[in-house]
């Protein structure tokens, strides 16, 4: 059997300069809606928010939809804790973004776009407003009508999950919607919604210019192509970097960490940790048939070095969980605030140690019934940080 | 007719009566008070014709969408790992040592309010915090002074 891993490999596809948007759309808008479906579908993109739902098929299940109003809509409500790389991409090459988007609308059929940022990142909106300009600008030369607003959010994680975020838009509370329906069929003012991340749309606009062979030149099966990660905590060279998925955390580590790395969190506080031991059999990609265990991520790569508790790391985590929690179905809202005064009792002696069991239980639960995303990944950090380092929860 | 009533008019007048403009709306008056008060939150209800607990019920749920009275500058300082783990009680303490009161409280003059926030997005630059929209990064505590110091003489030359 011939292994599906990658050594480390620094890529530059996302951030190179390229100012080619007008004839790269015009190319696309040429072709007919299959074939750009196809080209999307055979690329094997997968979405690089963290979920990792292909592409090619949101698109195709929008288009396919017989409604008259659709949308399409970016989501840059990057919340997960270590994940910067989307404020990156809008910074450095929004007018990529937005070519996706100009090409997800005219397959599906939309005339309306929005871009949702976060609050946290306002300050980038007045640059955001001369590329849209810009952009107005070329969807007018190409006779496509189409337009992009900006909606932003107001401090709320739980937004970046696609069905709260419509809520958001729609002037509601952020609280997650009961899937399916899904946007798909239904979703911003329950019209047919193409929601992507940043990166993408981002990928759309590389996938058309060089096409989907080449795009599946990288990376493995499962998991084509190239990611960017946010890169963080206890490395000397913390930043974002556009790498090959597929790579061992073995060599990720040995490539970022201080040499005395200890654990590494993959996809933020909702991902899993991956201690020493494990790193590597472990590898950054989508779930598939991997040989040993594949980590998806939205691209937050957090390093703890052997100075770190892991009893702090799981506590500011579910502290985060716990504010952020949107307080709508209860495996959610009591389970984070179980969990927290949970660890901290076993740590103050009140518990024995074998009330970690329980908790762990708890998460078990929280996995199955909570209604959202959120909720159900609570489990993945609580789940790896207790297993791994249950001594440090304890004493 | 007061300043509040006349910018919520003026704001739903530019955004229309809809229910997916609510947030801009409320977005725009706290830009201006840096909260929403119960009078703003009743003017809004009554300009949009959406119920006024509901326009509370959408506010409260929001992090950046305060409901009680903050200072001129708000001041939000990152607490997720990295930034925890990089200083962020440092930057605290240099805040409140800095401005005489604790986390959580404004300033007499109500200048400045001090809170903590979730993850900013700035972890390669740890530790960040906002001063309403602006980002500060690779914080120290004297750089906290500093920075602290130009938005006082800023106030001062207004």
């Amino acid at each position: 059997m011939t292994t599906k891993t990658k050594q480390l490999n620094r890529i530059d596809l996302i951030f190179k300069n390229e100012n080619d948007c007008k004839e790269i759309l015009k190319k696309s808008f040429d072709r007919t809606h299959e074939e750009v479906i196809n080209e999307m579908v055979n690329s094997g993109l997968k979405g690089r928010g963290g979920a990792g739902f292909p592409t090619g098929l949101k698109w195709k299940l929008t288009a396919e939809e017989k409604e008259q109003t659709k949308y399409v809509i970016c989501n840059a409500d990057e919340g997960e804790p270590g994940t910067f790389k989307d404020r990156e991409i809008l910074t450095r090459v929004p007018h990529k973004v937005l070519a996706g988007m100009a090409m997800c609308a005219k397959i599906i059929g939309a005339k309306e776009g929005y871009i949702y940022l976060r609050g946290e990142y306002k300050f980038l909106v007045p640059q955001l407003r001369e590329e849209l300009k810009r952009f107005h600008h070329i969807m007018n030369e190409l006779n496509l009508d189409f337009v992009v607003d900006i909606f932003l959010g107001s401090g709320a994680y739980i937004c970046g999950e696609e069905s709260a975020l419509f809520e958001s838009m729609e002037g509601k509370r952020g609280e997650p919607r009961n899937k399916p329906p899904y946007p798909t069929h239904c979703g911003y003012l329950n019209k047919p919604t193409v929601i992507n991340n940043v990166e993408t749309l981002a990928h759309s606009y590389t996938i058309m210019k060089y096409g989907a062979k080449k795009f599946r030149e990288l990376g493995v099966k499962d998991s084509w192509g190239s990611k960017v990660f946010s890169v963080s905590g206890d490395t000397p060279i913390p930043g974002i970097y556009e790498l090959e998925l597929g790579m061992s955390v073995q060599d990720f580590v040995d490539d970022f960490g201080d040499g005395d790395t200890k654990a590494v969190q993959v996809g933020g506080a909702s991902g899993f940790l991956v201690p020493r031991k494990r790193f590597q059999k472990s590898h950054i990609g989508y779930q598939g048939k991997l040989t040993g265990v594949s980590l998806p991520t939205g691209g937050s790569m957090m390093i703890f070095n052997s100075s770190r508790s892991m009893y702090n790391v799981l506590n500011n985590y579910l502290d985060f969980f716990e504010e952020e929690s949107c307080g709508q179905c209860t495996p959610c809202r009591v389970g984070c605030q179980q969990l927290l005064k949970g660890i901290k009792a076993v740590k103050r002696g009140e518990k024995p140690a074998a009330y970690l069991d329980k908790l762990l239980k708890l998460t078990d639960t929280m996995r199955l019934t909570a209604k959202c995303g959120l909720g159900q990944s609570v489990a993945n950090s609580f789940s790896s940080i207790v297993e791994n380092f249950r001594e440090e929860m304890i004493y | 007719m007061n300043d509040q009533a006349e910018l919520v008019k003026d704001l739903v007048t530019e955004h229309g009566i809809k229910r997916e403009k609510l947030l801009p709306i409320l977005q725009a008056v706290v830009e201006k008070d840096r909260f929403l008060s119960e009078s703003a939150i009743l003017k809004i209800a009554e300009e949009t014709k959406i119920p006024a607990a509901d326009v509370y019920g959408t506010a409260s749920f929001y992090t950046f969408l305060d409901t009680v009275p903050r200072g001129k500058y708000v001041i939000r300082v990152c607490k997720t790992i990295t930034c925890a783990m990089k200083g962020k009680n440092q930057i605290l303490m240099a805040l409140e040592d800095f401005l005489k009161i604790k986390l959580g409280e404004t300033t007499p003059d109500k200048l400045f309010t001090i809170l903590e926030t979730n993850c900013l997005g700035w972890c390669h630059k740890a530790p960040a915090m906002l001063v309403n929209d602006d980002v500060y990064t690779e914080l120290t505590p004297n750089k906290v002074v500093d920075i602290l110091s130009s938005y006082k003489l800023k106030v001062d030359k207004e």
